[in-house]
């Protein structure tokens, strides 16, 4: 039962990211990764993390997926030929990250693994990866790291505010017809 | 159900994101496939965090979470400014930092 959850999850997991490096239109790749974030969430949950699994899916495929696309259409959905970028890449890339690929799986497996040297998966006690034991860790042990996270989301939100936002009256007035003429 | 699964699928998540970085150039995309690669990575800790039993690869998790979400919001900013300075939207074309 657990192996078939796993595949399912694995497969649509594969299947949207796959489909998030492939599809043409910016609009559809998102839409793509919101599909890959679900089936992630349930292999978190298959892992025991709940409160990770539900935090995903209400922060990222709800609330980040918005965002990008609302920008994905405000800058609008540019056709982009998939696979066009320089020769060079369009050969390389994918055969660097077949050997990524290739050189991770024997980092982990043939030597990560041995070298901590565990006997199968630990038993875990009943409340583990509930909102309590993540809170009662993230407030007590990891606490300095927890306040330093909502320090770095209000820099982030006042950069995306000075980035993005409109600095003078001649910005304003080009703006219409700069978007009139990239649609 | 053995860890080893998880951690192949997390490194085949990371190199098709990867993939996706080098090879599209719409930086929308570029974005997208970066939180490919951030998944990968936090599959793989929460599968060592199943693995030894211990909840603190969940926090660690939540981090990049955090890490992410700031990351998204400066680099969709950054695509919104090149779109009002009228900058081609590709990260081929991008040589000079100058605005």
């Amino acid at each position: 039962m657990v192996e078939v959850a796993f595949f399912f999850g694995a497969i649509g997991a594969i299947g949207g990211a796959l489909a998030v490096v492939m599809l043409r239109n910016p609009f559809y790749s998102v839409l793509a990764l919101v599909v890959h974030l679900v089936f992630l969430a349930g292999l978190f949950l298959l892992l025991l993390a709940q409160f990770i699994a539900v935090a995903q899916i209400v922060v990222y495929a709800g609330a980040v997926m918005v965002i990008y696309v609302f920008v994905a259409a405000y800058v609008g959905g540019i056709e982009e030929p998939i696979f066009d970028s320089s020769p060079k890449l369009r050969i390389f890339g994918p055969v660097l990250a077949a050997a990524l690929f290739i050189e991770i799986s024997i980092a982990v497996l043939g030597s990560s693994l041995i070298a901590l040297g565990t006997d199968g998966v630990a038993t875990v006690q009943s409340g583990f990866g509930t909102p309590e034991a993540v809170g009662t860790l993230m407030l007590e042990d990891f606490l300095i790291a927890f306040e330093a996270a909502s320090l770095l989301l209000l820099v982030a939100a006042v950069a995306a505010i000075v980035l993005a936002g409109r600095k003078d009256e001649s910005t304003v007035s080009e703006e219409p017809a700069g978007a009139g003429e990239a649609r | 159900m053995a860890i080893e699964w998880y951690l192949v699928l997390s490194a085949l998540l990371f190199s098709i994101g990867f993939a996706g970085v080098l090879v599209r150039r719409n930086p929308v995309v570029v974005l997208l496939c970066l939180e490919l690669m951030l998944s990968g990575g936090a599959l793989a800790m929460l599968s060592f965090s199943r693995l030894h039993g211990d909840g603190d690869g969940q926090v660690f998790v939540l981090m990049v979470l955090v890490v992410a979400a700031s990351e998204v919001v400066v680099g969709l900013g950054l695509v919104v400014a090149m779109f009002r300075r009228r900058i081609p939207l590709d990260v081929d074309e991008m040589k000079e930092l100058r605005g």
